[in-house]
């Protein structure tokens, strides 16, 4: 297992390992509301209602397309991971039917709402004796976006990680990766394997599932675990959603909600008399 | 000792990343509020000029947390060094930048020392002797309060823009010259030279008119709308990032925390919903049109005017509109 071994020792042996089995990668995803969904709040104003559409968080869908590539250029596996309640199963069955070998589902209606470190705990106790080479996950979630699950189920593993990886290549002694910073620069750094991976975006064309990958999901294993086998390695949460609200305006903000032609003649009287810019 | 917000500010190559100015501006009005005092530490190698810098703001104190394995950013040793140094501070709360270097180390540190960070947080509530701080979910169609459930040091990530740093207070601080703790093993990530890409072909920061298209125009062919829209306006194009992401405009001309910050007299969003990402790079705008056809978009709370409604409607009846505008003026 990974544990706290030292990566040194790991990354000496693996090269070997690598060219013999190919990489054994996990990508944890997540179940998230539809961008366009109208979204309800639940009575207490904690959480959202459930009754919602869903999809696979964008950035996690590049991580997944992202494995399948690595799979497919250096061999090994790709499993697929995700803790949620049963509808979330959906993105695991997608992922399956694009090429993911197997998946795991930690499964119960409470793992929708832990924070991120009590998410990378359980992710971790769920994988515990797996030896993944590489895990990689996206950037940030589009419904808490705290940006954190990925680098804290590193720590939890005691490997290395890099974030907002934007190109993936595996060299003799590891990684050579590309990393966006803002405003358009980049940075190559190196690392060796086992390591976490958050991917951005963009860094890959997404595939679609094919009719056949879709039959062939159904045949593919899925590992449940539920909220007991994972239960005893959770802390307590150390940040808490007092409540949730609709933001107010930070602007005066005129609505416009008329027929186009007529709401294009009130943008372009307030250009000409409020903005002054046409 | 007195309760101490602790600023962790950033550099690179020789340079203060100036968003730090903008988390000590956070950290002085809370502690207008708390009465606690303010002092910032800036991790890195030969760096005292940067910290003097530092000081000329109102802080208590400003620590240089030097070593030479801190040249380079790399998420261990800044995590190994912040580690050793908060534990020794003991602060009640640390606030960060949330950047994309503080998204890659300030997590895994909080982990370390068993806490927890609040990331991307737009703002604070000082609450009945509680501190809360704000932030936003479901790609900004909800505000969240969130409370440290645990003992101090809370750590918090503050997002880009939500202060002006040009209103952090002026001051004179001491500057303390701290030698970070070095690991005794070497980082596990090497970093390379920080590089750009290309140089960038457009400057939208100079454009005077921006018009942006996000997600809603569907179909490559659609860009169109958008040029011709441009074109009566003299304007420049600009995206969200899954435009640029399909390749349907090119990687300069993203807008938001990857791509450009802009400032223009005019930005017209089309079919852009407004992600946090993308809404840090327009606050600098004057007048801001957002068209969009679900009424609560979060674009719509940084708009001066929404237009609920279809683009493939509006954007044409709205080009001709100018257009007649234009020759008529």
């Amino acid at each position: 297992m990974f544990g706290r071994t030292s990566p040194g020792v790991l990354c000496g042996l693996d090269p070997v390992r690598y060219t013999l089995a190919g990489m054994k990668i996990l990508v944890c995803i997540k179940q998230v509301p539809q961008k366009d969904a109208p979204l309800r709040l639940n009575e207490k104003g904690t959480w959202i209602r459930d009754d919602a559409s869903w999809e696979t968080n964008e950035p996690d869908a590049y991580a997944l397309e992202e494995a399948l590539r690595q799979k497919e250029k250096h061999g090994g596996e790709v499993a697929v991971v995700t803790a949620g309640p049963a509808r979330a199963a959906q993105v695991l069955r997608e992922a399956l039917a694009k090429g993911a070998d197997r998946a795991i589902h930690l499964e119960d209606d409470r793992f929708a709402q832990l924070d991120a470190a009590n998410t990378a705990r359980a992710l971790a106790a769920a994988i515990e004796g797996e030896n993944f080479d590489l895990i990689v996950t996206g950037l940030q979630s589009d419904d808490f976006g705290a940006a954190q699950t990925g680098v804290l189920l590193a720590e939890i593993l005691g490997i290395p990680h890099a974030t907002i990886i934007i190109g993936i290549e595996k060299t003799d002694t590891g990684l050579r990766l590309k990393r966006e910073l803002e405003a358009g620069h980049y940075q190559y750094i190196e690392m060796p394997m086992p390591a976490l991976l958050t991917i951005q975006s963009g860094i890959n064309k997404l595939r679609y599932a094919t009719l056949i990958g879709i039959r062939q999901a159904k045949t593919k294993p899925l590992r449940k675990v539920s909220w007991a086998d994972v239960e005893g390695r959770l802390s307590k949460h150390m940040q808490r959603i007092e409540r949730l609200y609709v933001p107010g305006s930070q602007k005066t903000t005129r609505r416009i909600e008329a027929p186009a032609a007529e709401a294009a003649k009130q943008v372009v009287d307030y250009l000409k008399n409020e903005a002054h810019v046409v | 000792m007195a309760d101490t917000i602790l600023v962790v500010a950033e550099q690179r190559e020789g340079r203060l990343n100036r968003v730090s100015f903008e988390t000590i501006a956070a950290a002085q009005s809370i502690a207008k509020q708390t009465g606690w005092t303010v002092e910032a530490v800036l991790p890195g190698s030969g760096i005292q000029a940067l910290a003097q810098e530092l000081a000329g703001k109102a802080l208590a104190k400003v620590c240089a947390l030097d070593a030479p394995a801190l040249a380079a950013y790399t998420s261990d040793a800044y995590v190994f060094a912040l580690r050793a140094f908060l534990a020794d501070r003991q602060p009640k709360l640390v606030l960060f930048p949330h950047t994309y270097q503080v998204r890659d180390f300030a997590p895994r540190l909080a982990l370390a020392l068993d806490r927890t960070l609040i990331s991307d947080a737009t703002g604070y509530k000082y609450e009945n002797g509680a501190l809360l701080f704000t932030r936003q979910m479901f790609q900004g169609k909800f505000t969240a309060d969130v409370s440290f459930g645990g003992d101090a040091p809370w750590m918090a990530a503050i997002q880009i823009g939500a202060f002006r740093g040009d209103q952090a207070e002026s001051g004179s601080a001491p500057v303390e010259t701290v030698t970070a703790a070095v690991a005794e093993s070497a980082p596990r990530v090497i970093p390379h030279e920080v590089f750009q890409e290309a140089k960038e072909a457009v400057d939208l920061s100079q454009a005077e008119v921006i018009i942006a298209v996000g997600r809603g125009i569907r179909e490559q062919k659609n860009m169109a709308l958008a040029e011709n829209l441009a074109a009566v306006l003299g304007g420049e194009l600009g995206a969200s990032r899954p435009i640029c992401d399909n390749g349907w405009l090119p990687l300069d001309r993203q807008i938001g925390s990857s791509g450009q910050t802009v400032a223009p007299k005019l930005y017209i969003g089309m079919g852009v919903s407004g992600a946090i990402q993308h809404i840090v790079g327009i606050k600098g705008a004057r007048t801001i049109i957002a068209i969009n056809k679900d009424p609560e978009a979060p674009i719509f709370e940084v708009a001066d005017v929404a237009v609920v409604g279809d683009l493939f409607q509006v954007v044409p009846a709205l080009t001709e509109e100018i257009k007649k505008a234009k020759a008529g003026a």
